[in-house]
């Protein structure tokens, strides 16, 4: 309990911090769900390729840390573009191969989800293979920096160093930090104006309140799901460049907890719900961080499902109520 | 249905007869033969060592316990997802609790003996199964599935965080069943392209040692072939039709008098019990247990089981049960890219036989029940 109280800023800011990542990633399942009604178990995925473009976009170009500040802003323009590039062409791709199908044939709900799961492994043991895959078409020692040690943890070169900013009550904030709070909801802010205001974003809701309404509207179905892939792997993308400036490790299997957590955070704010996704990812970033100083750290994923079991009992509908389709028009 | 031949006009009968109908028309006398022989030939599997079905690298026994106990997980969570509709995706919390319960009555904490450690076990999990469904089951589907997602992963975490109960190194020195020496089964060999009985390399019936797996697939067979018998039954009681009810339509069933709470909590608590058998079984096998022999992914494949044999048909369950338990040990030269195999093969699968391999018989009556729906529609259209 001391310790709370004595850490309680720097636990709300990291809490913060790794809650908007988890924000970020919560807004493609959210998407997908308000869309399809569909759990999109390999969203954790297009997560974890997003985190290797930032880091192969990086050692590509040789990113070196101490850079003067155009250097750095020029580092995380291209760790964006690069991450939001491959996370959005893999989110594509997943619903090309794994879920059109699906719905031309009319398969029942449970088996979209195997087939998730099936695109989850195909995705994450080819990250995990690449040495392997690179190997046999002899590229693998061209490629020796990007591939080697495929089932290991790859370090990025910090580009963007953390320095204090200001303090708040003995924490030092970072300028991460407060980058990474500040642009998680910057681009929710976007992605909400997106949503309600542009054409494609009211074939979004369209389609999310009544699929067969709004192909009767003119809506093209296939069209909106596409986009609402597109853009949920976007926001992965972003959420993987935080994640690389705040965190800097990544691995093949990187997005399986993360994914489950951010689950869970779109869940937590009620799924189908933009806002919501926000709201939730930074509680339970904060709950998380809150709960595993006050009964040990190794707790603390144990205190976000105990969080999400409790509101599903006393508020099933989530923090702030689901359904994209209802969402203010 | 019946589809006897004896009359001439069954030749209108649209619908070719089914598996399950060619079999049900057999003689009576002639089906239990045919299942008895069938039942020697799964207990024999082992010792028969036929080439290509067996493994190579690892022992075959071993293997056959394994994939034995996917069945049993299989059989038990097709009565969660398949028979009431629920998606579980927390399974292996139950397992986990099953050989956990074994490990602490029998080494960690107590001795007692197998016999009576194994009840307690079943008995725990369904517990478990009941203070999990009791609050829970009445959230809506999907969220289930996220909730018990929870439950599973907050299971493992306890485990590996409480060192009551071993902490990261687990328990170790499981007693084994007491043996039970009745015959010995010798084994074939094929070395020579003919098989020839090896007397020397031989099983005893029933006793569970440290080295030879394969009274332990005996064991796991016998209970496999009660608990289908259980399930059987359930399934064709007042209970089994209520569970149909709720999957199918729960505003409906309750309103035609169906407590469907009550049910759905039934089969959560009877399918929470078949997991902690099996996870009882496999802490019985391994003599040692930890907690990253029950991480998320286990669950997923447990899952994957049960739709990839057809959810809601048991025979299909078992099928699923040995293709997820048994090729990924086939194919261990592959060893790294199997689970990517395993992927591909799972979106394949899900395209091309969105029902399972082998689909419920629910289904195949509704699409008959559509075909006929399809000839009046269009014989209304041509008139």
């Amino acid at each position: 309990m001391q310790y709370l109280l004595d850490n309680f800023f720097a636990l709300t800011i990291t809490g913060l911090t790794l809650g908007a990542v988890y924000a970020l990633v919560a807004l493609g399942y959210t998407l997908v769900y308000g869309v399809l009604r569909l759990i999109n178990f390999a969203h954790s995925e297009v997560f974890m390729y997003g985190t290797f473009a930032c880091l192969w976009i990086v050692v590509f170009l040789g990113g070196r840390a101490g850079g003067s500040l155009g250097s750095v802003i020029f580092w995380i323009a291209m760790m964006f573009v690069a991450a939001m590039l491959m996370s959005g062409l893999i989110a594509v791709l997943l619903e090309r191969f794994a879920y059109r199908p699906l719905r031309k044939r009319n398969a029942p709900p449970l088996i979209a989800l195997i087939s998730a799961i099936g695109a989850s492994f195909v995705l994450s043991e080819l990250m995990g293979l690449r040495q392997q895959i690179t190997g046999a078409v002899g590229f693998d020692t061209y490629l020796r920096v990007y591939v080697a040690n495929s089932r290991n943890n790859t370090g990025m070169p910090e580009v963007f160093s953390p320095q204090p900013v200001f303090t708040l009550f003995d924490y030092q904030v970072t300028n991460v930090d407060i980058f990474v709070i500040v642009g998680a909801i910057v681009l929710m802010v976007i992605l909400d104006q997106f949503v309600k205001r542009s054409r494609l974003g009211r074939g979004i809701r369209a389609v999310a309140m009544d699929p067969e309404a709004a192909a009767l509207m003119g809506v093209n179905r296939d069209r909106v799901i596409q986009v609402t892939f597109l853009v949920g792997g976007v926001m992965a993308g972003a959420a993987a460049v935080f994640y690389m400036l705040k965190i800097g490790i990544t691995r093949y299997d990187v997005g399986f907890i993360l994914g489950v957590k951010a689950f869970t955070a779109a869940v937590l704010g009620g799924i189908g719900n933009l806002r919501g996704a926000l709201l939730g990812g930074f509680v339970l970033g904060l709950a998380e961080n809150y709960g595993s100083a006050l009964v040990g750290t190794q707790w603390k994923d144990v205190v976000a499902f105990v969080l999400l079991i409790l509101i599903l009992l006393f508020r099933p509908t989530g923090l702030l109520g689901e359904s994209l389709g209802k969402a203010r028009a | 249905m019946s589809t006897s031949t004896t009359t001439a006009g069954s030749t209108v009968r649209a619908p070719r007869p089914g598996f399950k109908e060619r079999v049900d028309s057999l003689p009576r006398a002639l089906k239990i033969g045919l299942w008895v022989l069938f039942a020697i030939f799964l207990f024999l599997l082992p010792m028969l060592n036929i080439p290509v079905i067996t493994t190579e690298g690892s022992d075959f026994g071993g293997v056959l316990f394994t994939v034995s106990t996917y069945v049993l997980v299989a059989l038990g969570l097709n009565i969660v997802v398949g028979y009431a509709g629920l998606l579980d995706l927390g399974y292996v919390g139950f397992y986990a609790i099953g050989a956990y319960t074994v490990g602490v009555l029998s080494s960690e904490h107590a001795h007692l003996s197998w016999i009576v450690v194994v009840p307690i076990a079943i008995g725990a999990a369904m517990l478990s199964g009941v203070i999990l469904g009791a609050p829970t089951l009445r959230v809506r589907g999907d969220y289930l599935a996220i909730v018990t997602l929870g439950f599973g992963e907050i299971v493992r975490l306890c485990l590996v965080n409480s060192q009551w109960l071993g902490g990261a190194q687990g328990i170790s020195d499981i007693p084994k069943p007491p043996s039970l020496v009745v015959f010995k089964v010798p084994s074939l060999d094929w070395s020579g392209g003919v098989p020839v009985i090896d007397l020397d390399t031989t099983s005893t019936f029933l006793k569970f040692g440290i080295s030879d797996f394969v009274p332990y697939y005996w064991l796991a067979l016998i209970v496999i072939g009660l608990v289908l018998l259980f399930d059987i039954l359930v399934k064709n009681s007042r209970v089994g039709r209520a569970w149909e009810a709720t999957r199918e339509d729960e505003d409906a069933a309750e309103l035609m008098g169906v407590p469907t709470f009550r049910f759905k909590l039934l089969a959560f608590a009877l399918g929470a019990a078949i997991g902690g058998l099996s996870g009882a079984l496999f802490a019985t096998k391994s003599g040692f247990i930890n907690p990253q022999g029950f991480e998320l992914l286990l669950s997923i494949l447990f899952l994957a089981a049960v739709v990839v044999g057809g959810a809601g048909n048991r025979w299909g369950v078992i099928v699923g049960a040995i293709v997820v338990g048994y090729f990924p040990e086939r194919f261990r030269d592959f060893a790294d890219f199997r689970v990517l195999v395993f992927g591909l093969a799972l979106m394949l699968l899900a395209i091309f036989r969105p029902q399972g391999l082998l689909p419920p018989k629910r289904t195949v009556r509704a699409k008959r029940a559509d075909a006929r729906q399809a000839v009046l529609e269009e014989g209304e259209g041509n008139a």
